[in-house]
């Protein structure tokens, strides 16, 4: 008895430092940053007040807001499906052509060990007006010029591409690993039986990649709503806000504005957000989920 | 429509020849096992008759028709995997109806089909489980489901029963065979376990580092092998093959002599552990070991450093370090080269 109980005791304190880290930087802010978002931002001589709903009153009212959300979600929309759907291609070819090659599945895999910074500054020359990668391109084509960045048109458009040539890369790698364990028989009894490249994909190679694809797609929202990085390096937002996503937006309220409040509030409705996502996403995928 | 005939078949992997100038012919509704050892090529030239390889040279032939670059799918063959290969995500029923579905088999024959390869493999139960939730015997069943449910003239199957327990084994290898006769399919069968082969085949294909050593039915690659080879893997306790030189030296009786023709240095006698008689007179050897089988009783001893196993009916007294004396009849020897390790016609 009292060996278990030695045990149990042991067990907790080994546990201790992480619980402890935890809590302090994740669980206690995202919990004061839901009692934060009721009162008002502290200035220097009107301390904190409690004020209600205010804040989200605010929100609903803010155009800014307003037009985060519909980029953040514009930008989810065009990274999601696209990259997951590169990613998959990627994989099943490199695993039908070139099992093995290490330095293949390395070359698709550096976009992900790049730093965020470093992928945007890259992806600013390519973007740069007049002697950028792609403005030459165009040109050599005989195409007009753009201002790819600085045109409210293309500029969502651009960051978007940029995410999905991070992240297609990664998410090729889990793609490459469960499909490397699935025994390569299943694809010679498929052929045997006269399944075609295709059919052996959609009825066998898919499904069985199932939880594989569950986990990218969720990692995959969340990315949409958390990658800002090559925002700051590429836009900061602009022009005129139609890069302006909801991170970064959070960002510039709490501190180049330094309304903490609102940003608190602004922090719970992503935060709840993401939750509702990451719900619905294993209530219903999680059923049509075959696990080996 | 069901033959198939394999014309000077090879298969290269870099230089090394896994199947070298392999040649066979398997009438239609005959069993034929490819037997050998580990890594003799067995599996390749399945491989190589179902499409998964491409011949380096040669040519296949099935129903008569030339199918040596035709794809896997338009050969008419069907295959069951050593691991099974079954669909993991795919209930037993959809496991079986794969191919037919993929290849468009009406609904109402589809389900005829299905129902009575169900029947005949007695899965009716199981029709709406996953492989996951099945016992070992019972996926084998499955993946024999696929493969008659085809009902393609010829099927193929690799080690199918090397999975299973020994018990299960032997049931399988009597279902097996029994399918295979009822519907009348020509069969490959691959095995490493000379049992297998003897037990189920029509005929059987011996191979070694990727050539044939003897093709023949099973009664006459027992009583006839055609190499030292062939002699020593077919039968438990193997064929005792002894130069003759050495024995003519230890005889204390009739001392044996090499059929007219042949140079006494220059062959080795070979015989069955059963059919040797332990007495006063023949060749001296030294008790090793003896194992009481209930049945019978080996005896191995040593001639030299030969290795010599006497098999008798019954129980036999004989104690390790006891000097024996075997007695061997000339018409139950036979006689092989010692330099080609070929067979000598007497
Ligand atoms: N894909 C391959 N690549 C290279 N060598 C192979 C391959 N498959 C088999 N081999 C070689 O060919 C020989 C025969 O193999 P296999 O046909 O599998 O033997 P068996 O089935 O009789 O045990 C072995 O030496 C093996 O190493
Ligand atoms: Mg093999």
């Amino acid at each position: 008895m009292t060996h278990r109980a030695t045990a149990t005791i042991h067990g907790w304190l080994l546990l201790l430092p992480a619980m402890a880290c935890l809590a302090v930087f994740t669980h206690w802010p995202a919990v004061a940053s839901f009692i934060d978002s009721f009162y008002s931002t502290p200035r220097a001589r009107r301390p904190a007040r409690f004020v209600g709903l205010d804040n989200y009153q605010q929100m609903i009212a803010d155009p800014i807001f307003w037009k985060a959300m519909s980029n953040n979600l514009w930008f989810a929309l065009g990274t999601i499906p696209t990259s997951i759907a590169l990613a998959l291609l990627m994989a099943v070819w490199v695993n039908d052509k070139i099992v093995g090659r290490t330095w293949v599945r390395m070359a698709y895999f550096t976009p992900t060990i790049l730093p965020m910074i470093a992928v945007a500054n890259i992806w600013l020359f390519f973007f740069t007006p007049q002697y950028g990668l792609l403005e030459q391109i165009v040109g050599f084509f005989g195409g007009r010029s753009t201002n790819w960045l600085g045109s409210q048109d293309t500029a969502l458009y651009a960051v978007t591409i940029v995410a999905i040539w991070k992240e297609a890369g990664f998410f090729m790698i889990f793609y490459l690993a469960a499909l490397q364990a699935i025994p390569p028989s299943l694809g010679e009894a498929a052929a045997i039986e006269g399944a075609s490249r295709w059919t052996y994909f959609r009825r066998i190679q898919f499904p069985l990649l199932m939880p594989t694809t569950l986990f990218v797609l969720i990692n995959s929202v969340i990315n949409a709503f958390r990658m800002v990085d090559h925002i700051f390096v590429m836009t900061r937002g602009g022009p005129d806000n139609a890069t302006t996503l909801l991170l970064f937006y959070i960002y510039q309220v709490g501190f180049s504005f330094w309304d903490t409040s609102y940003a608190a509030a602004l922090t719970c409705i992503l935060l709840a957000l993401l939750a509702i996502v990451a719900f619905v996403q294993y209530g219903w995928l999680e059923r049509r989920t075959h696990y080996r | 429509m069901g033959s198939l005939e394999l014309r000077a078949v090879s298969k290269n992997w870099g230089g090394a020849a896994a199947v070298d100038d392999v040649t066979f012919s398997v009438t239609e509704g005959n069993l034929v096992a490819l037997l050998g050892p580990s890594g003799c090529g067995k599996s390749t030239t399945l491989r190589l008759i179902a499409g998964l390889e491409q011949c380096s040279s040669g040519a296949i032939a099935i129903g008569g028709q030339d199918v040596t670059n035709a794809p896997p799918s338009g050969r008419g063959i069907a295959m069951v995997f050593q691991n099974y290969a079954l669909f993991p995500h795919l209930s037993v029923a959809e496991n079986i109806a794969f191919g037919l579905k993929v290849r468009k088999v009406p609904r109402a024959e589809r389900d005829d089909r299905l129902a009575r390869a169900a029947e005949i493999l007695g899965l009716g139960a199981l029709m709406d489980r996953k492989p996951s939730q099945l016992s070992g015997g019972q996926q084998q069943r499955v993946a024999l489901g696929r493969a008659i449910v085809a009902q393609a003239p010829v099927c193929l199957m690799d080690e199918p029963l090397s999975n299973l327990d020994a018990q299960l084994r032997v049931e399988m290898r009597r279902e097996i065979r029994e399918l295979q006769q009822r519907l009348g399919i020509t069969m490959v069968y691959v095995t490493h376990d000379q049992v297998e082969a003897m037990t189920m085949a029509d005929q059987v294909v011996l191979m070694r580092n990727g050539r044939i050593e003897q093709d023949a039915p099973p009664d006459r690659l027992y009583e006839v092998p055609a190499t030292i080879f062939a002699a020593r893997f077919v039968g438990t306790p193997p064929m005792n093959v002894v130069p003759l030189a050495t024995l003519a030296t230890r005889s204390n009786g009739d001392v044996l002599v090499a059929p007219r023709g042949l140079d006494p240095a220059a062959v080795a006698v070979g015989v069955r552990p059963e059919r040797t008689v332990i007495g006063e007179r023949g060749i001296a050897a030294d008790v090793v070991a003896v194992e009481y089988l209930g049945a019978d009783t080996l005896i191995e001893t040593r001639i030299d450093s030969h290795r010599f196993i006497v098999r008798r009916p019954g129980k036999i007294r004989a104690t390790p370090g006891e000097r024996v004396h075997i007695e061997l009849s000339h018409t139950d020897l036979h006689w092989f080269d010692l330099g080609s390790e070929r067979r000598l016609t007497v």
